[in-house]
């Protein structure tokens, strides 16, 4: 590992965003916009937005992380960059660090705002630290960039890239908890979510906004997320080739 | 002095084809080594086997004395690809700094490579906004950044116009006069005159290697086309 490379990559990355303002602004924007819809879809059972709100604070981050950063890994390899980065002395994890940093910057922004919105002009309910649900934001867009990262691998096309969406976050969503109580589904879907990230992110954010306190079970859920933006990464790394046919 | 790139025996397949069939090459080192040879001979992949990223099924590179692409020769050995490889949303001057971070290129490295490249007054230019040559030249500087013992370049010359080729090309005598080992590869045969020795290639085979005054002589032919055509038999048309 080589902090300069990382700090290098991560710079350029912020760089090439700032050249797309669009970008940034639906970035941003975005996740407030369907926290808001949420809230008035539901205007008649706000009971419902309070249970569901604050873990779609953590899952919309994770969903659009995931897109940019799929679409921009594959940018990287198409354009030839990447070959020529792989020949220079540069790390694969720490080209794949650097975009993981300038990403995770740009979810500090991000889980900032919606948290801000939601809490502020949603009446969004938390028990326990709102600070803790911003923090959890940030660590599942970490989560998504770097699962991005991981996928775009397998992709060889935009085309291919969009669709991973639906095939690694979708089922986990469904799964999570969010839409039904894991222990009500099939023992085999039941049995399958217990593997899959976003249920220990749905876990944690619902968890902190029903106050229940910090205990082995939300040790538990960080140790896991954590450990999956790390997995992921590495995985990652593991994927891209110096040598390629 | 013991050549700068050796190759032994090396085979690359694609496909399941052969691309190069038990290749042997030596370049020596401080000259410019032109690589010649109709598009699809295999020049492009003999390139990368060289800098290391091209996946081999046999045979032996070696570049200053170690393994093709090993971490030691990371910043000694300097890759231009055909296709510009640059970031066309940032401009000359982030795009040079962010390589050059990465090479730890020495400070002042930017502003050498651009000047030397002709850039000079573009630095603020988004790369996108760049024309074709212009890409190829900011291309071509970032290969400059970390002053590389071996650069390897691939058709640099394309689409430029006359005056730039003949500029770039006293470029090259220049970093190979202090030393530095070029191999640079071209479709157009013109080109050939510029460099101190000659490769050519066809369908995956070198079928010369001299300097260019001897290969004339041996052919007893007036130009590097007229040559190649010799040697690969002139009845049979070349690609």
């Amino acid at each position: 590992m080589n902090a300069t490379a990382t700090l290098a990559t991560a710079r350029r990355v912020v760089h090439q965003l700032r050249r797309d303002p669009r970008t940034i602004v639906l970035l941003l924007l975005v996740p407030v916009a369907l926290v808001t819809l949420v809230k008035w879809i539901f205007a008649g059972q706000p009971q419902v937005f309070q249970r569901v709100g604050v873990p779609l604070l953590g899952i919309f981050p994770m969903t659009s992380m995931f897109l940019v950063t799929s679409i921009a890994m594959l940018r990287e390899r198409t354009s030839g960059t990447l070959e020529r980065l792989m020949t220079m002395p540069i790390a694969k994890l720490d080209l794949l660090a650097g975009y993981a940093l300038a990403f995770a910057g740009f979810a500090v922004v991000q889980a900032s705002l919606v948290s801000a919105v939601a809490f502020g002009l949603l009446d969004l309910d938390v028990a326990g630290s709102r600070w803790a649900i911003i923090g959890l934001a940030v660590v599942n867009a970490l989560l998504g960039t770097a699962l991005g990262l991981l996928v775009s691998a397998f992709a060889n096309s935009e085309f291919q890239a969009v669709q991973f969406m639906p095939v690694f976050l979708f089922p986990q969503m469904l799964l999570s908890g969010l839409f039904a109580p894991r222990p009500s589904m099939a023992r085999g879907l039941e049995i399958a979510s217990d593997y899959m990230p976003m249920t220990y992110a749905y876990d944690a954010l619902s968890r902190v906004q029903r106050g229940t306190g910090w205990d082995e079970r939300l040790a538990l859920d960080l140790a896991v997320l954590a450990g999956s933006v790390v997995v992921a990464l590495v995985a990652g790394a593991a994927t891209l080739r110096r040598r390629t046919g | 002095m013991p050549p700068a790139i050796e190759v032994r025996g090396l085979r690359v397949e694609r496909g399941g084809n052969p691309v190069l069939h038990g290749l042997d090459l030596s370049i020596e080192q401080g000259m410019v080594t032109g690589l010649l040879g109709p598009s699809g001979c295999g020049k492009t992949t003999l390139m990368r086997a060289i800098v290391g990223v091209q996946k081999v099924a046999g045979g032996s590179v070696m570049v200053l004395g170690a393994p093709a692409g090993s971490p030691a020769l990371r910043r000694r050995v300097a890759y231009v690809t055909q296709a510009p490889s640059v970031y066309s949303d940032l401009t000359v001057d982030e795009n040079l700094r962010y390589f050059a971070r990465v090479l730890g290129a020495p400070a002042g490295a930017v502003a050498r490579a651009v000047a030397t490249v002709g850039l000079a007054g573009f630095e603020t230019r988004p790369a996108a906004k760049l024309s074709g040559g212009q890409k190829n030249r900011l291309s071509l500087a970032t290969a400059l950044l970390a002053d590389p013992e071996v650069l390897v370049l691939d058709e640099p010359t394309v689409g430029l116009d006359p005056v730039l080729r003949q500029e770039l090309w006293t470029t090259f005598h220049e970093l190979a006069d202090a030393g530095a080992t070029l191999l640079v590869s071209s479709h157009v045969m013109d080109e050939a005159e510029r460099c101190d020795r000659l490769v050519l290639m066809r369908e995956g085979h070198v079928v010369a290697d001299d300097a260019p005054a001897d290969l004339l002589a041996r052919t007893a032919t007036p130009t590097v086309e007229a040559a190649f055509l010799k040697l690969v038999d002139f009845r049979e048309p070349a690609a």
